[in-house]
């Protein structure tokens, strides 16, 4: 094996990689056969309505591994992930309403619609470029990464840490929801982008584009917890965890802490940027609905349920929480936001490690139960 | 017409020693009106050990925090070296031009094991880049284990540094700054909560550092000092009050006032 293939191979346990493994065979495989290939009216069919929710929650499975990257690794809890996340959605918004071309209400070649309606003459300048799929692809990381750049040089440079920083990215995704809401900022105001028709040629109301869509996500998916896995088993890894845990000693033994949260601060943005990117086209619109801090809050809510520090329970936590959302909101949508509080409280209070803190307990019991066990046979 | 003074030709006007490495002159720090350092001069040589006593609050880690950029001095220069300005730095800057510091507390990081602990410290790249692409060498872990074995924790090795006792962390510490391979090492109360025992192995550690590296010790435990077996300075409200070997310290009638005066 090559050093990379090893180094790959390393990342994981053996039985990790069998669950990793597992896991991508299940979302990449039994999903689609079961939605493509397995006739509509038999008991085991999987409804494409289904496999786009469940790519809605494999993009937020995302955006909690990149919150978990700078929360449990680095103990950078930022409340404003959400701006990231709508960042990257609105550089893939940009593109698909490039994509309507003359489809619009308006039938106009260039602008889109709510341009027209704003009796706007042409393109803003910051809209160049976004008729092609890959400029589009590279902002929905750039911009993510370079707000999150700036953002958090200003903070990590003045050595604003824990709940202070929480506060202003709070603050920061809260400007950002203001911002959008403008109809001159020329994003679409309080509606946002929509009405979206196709991407890269393909129709995006077509059964196979939106497995197609669910595909590329479980694969960004996976391509990204392995990314992340190999940043925090480096010795980086262990550098943002001495920061979590004694930020000033770090200082005192030559490493610059503010590169080492800079660096991993903006990476988790522009992970969290290709999660937006990738949940729009399956959900169909964005608009400023996304830079809600009460949204913001609730990937950190994923990512303690899941387990932080952790990065699989983190992405856990995200599709259950989204899929216990789901039902809930289904059943008796008044009891949600409440069964949520509910959640996070009894999570800090009875599980502070999240599930998978609970699976780990259960399992060393097990193991010592075990033991003991065949100990007793010994003696006997 | 107020024309700026000519920048002071540093050899000429402070006859800076070669030998010289740590060089306070005039240093002092006010907090809130409170005069923590009060125009302390203060020079360590190269290859020198050197105790710092005093009582609570004479100053001793206000001037650790000085010299290891965490406080910046109100007045006064601090050299190092070459005469380095190390006002003008960050902790980051300081720790990789070579000054290493134990703290009165021992820290070290509770969830790493003790293995990764030095390892974190072993002296090495440390840009951010390189450290996502780091590879720790054969080389470089048999001199983790050598320092292992020179703390006395070759047992501990895969623990958790949270795991340890109090002297241990203490120990780990010590070891992690051996392995950051500084030239001046700053040690802040490094045998405090130890037991006799303990105290006796760290004085034969630090006897064996010395012989490599240039050290100050702070220090409460007099005992601990004599047995140290170097130059002392005896700090008092911010400012030194006498120096030279722990004999003559002993019978200086200031010192005498100082700690047993109240």
């Amino acid at each position: 094996m090559g050093p990379l293939s090893s180094r790959l191979f390393a990342l994981e346990s053996r039985r990790g990689w069998t669950v990793f493994m597992g896991l991508a065979a299940m979302l990449m495989l039994v999903v689609p056969v079961l939605n493509l290939a397995v006739p509509p009216d038999s008991w085991l069919h999987v409804p494409t309505f289904w496999v786009t929710t469940l790519g809605k929650f494999l993009c937020f499975a995302m955006l909690a591994l990149a919150l978990d990257l700078i929360w449990g690794y680095a103990g950078i809890l930022s409340l404003g992930h959400g701006a990231f996340f709508g960042l990257g959605g609105y550089a893939m918004g940009m593109y698909l309403m490039r994509q309507i071309g003359e489809r619009g209400v308006y039938g106009h070649p260039e602008l889109p619609d709510f341009m027209v309606f704003l009796d706007w003459k042409e393109l803003p300048w910051y809209w160049f470029g976004f008729d092609h799929f890959a400029f589009a692809v590279l902002m929905a990381m750039l911009v993510p990464g370079a707000l999150a750049f700036v953002f958090g040089w200003l903070a990590f440079r003045s050595r604003i840490t824990g709940v202070y920083f929480s506060i202003i990215s709070q603050a920061m995704v809260f400007a950002m929801m203001l911002a959008f809401f403008r109809n001159e900022m020329g994003f679409g105001g309080n509606n946002g982008l929509t009405d979206f028709k196709d991407l890269l040629g393909f129709d995006l109301s077509a059964s196979t584009t939106k497995v197609g869509l669910y595909l590329a996500s479980a694969l960004m998916l996976g391509l990204m917890y392995l990314l992340c896995r190999y940043v925090v088993t480096s010795k980086l890894g262990r550098v943002l965890i001495a920061v979590r845990d004694a930020e000033s000693r770090v200082r005192f033994l030559g490493y610059s802490v503010t590169r080492a949260k800079l660096f991993v601060f903006t990476l988790s943005a522009m992970l969290a940027g290709i999660a937006g990117a990738l949940y729009v086209p399956q959900v169909g619109i964005i608009n400023p609905g996304e830079f809600t801090p009460a949204k913001s809050i609730e990937i950190a809510i994923w990512v303690a349920v899941g387990g932080r520090g952790t990065l699989f329970g983190a992405a856990a936590g995200a599709v259950a929480v989204n899929g216990a959302k789901s039902l809930l909101t289904g059943i008796a949508p008044e009891i949600w936001l409440f069964f949520l509080g509910a959640l996070f409280i009894l999570v800090t209070l009875l599980m502070p490690r999240g599930l998978v803190g609970v699976v780990r307990q259960w399992r060393e019991r097990r193991a010592i139960a075990k033991t003991s066990r065949s100990d007793s046979h010994v003696s006997a | 017409m107020s024309l700026p003074d000519p920048a002071p030709d540093f050899p000429e006007a402070h006859h800076i020693a070669p030998e010289t490495l740590l060089y306070l002159d005039g240093v002092s720090v006010s907090f809130d009106g409170f005069r923590a350092l009060n125009s302390l001069s203060l020079i360590i040589d190269r290859g020198e050990m050197r105790a710092i006593i005093g009582p609570n609050g004479a100053g001793k880690t206000t001037m650790m925090d000085v010299v290891t950029g965490r406080t910046r001095p109100d007045h006064g220069e601090v050299l190092f070296a070459d005469r380095i300005d190390l006002t003008a730095l960050n902790e980051t800057e300081i720790a990789n031009l070579g000054i290493g510091r134990k703290f009165q507390k021992p820290t070290v990081f509770e969830n790493l094991t003790v293995f990764e602990n030095l390892s974190l410290a072993l002296k090495a790249d440390r840009r951010i880049l390189f450290t996502l692409f780091a590879r720790i060498s054969a080389e470089q872990t048999g001199r983790i284990e050598q320092a292992l074995e020179t703390i006395r924790l070759t047992a501990q090795r895969d623990r958790a540094a949270g795991d340890l006792s109090h002297g241990q962390k203490q120990w780990l510490e010590i070891g992690m700054l051996l392995i950051q391979e500084p030239d001046l090492m700053l040690l802040d109360e490094p045998v405090a909560g130890m037991t006799d025992a303990e105290t006796e192995q760290t004085v034969e550690l630090l006897h064996e550092i010395s012989s490599t590296h240039s050290l100050v010790v702070v220090e409460h435990d007099m005992n601990f000092v004599r047995d140290l077996d170097c130059r002392v300075t005896v700090l008092d409200e911010g400012q030194v009050i006498a120096e030279g070997p722990m004999d003559a310290i002993q019978s200086d009638p200031r010192v005498i006032e100082v700690y047993l005066g109240r």
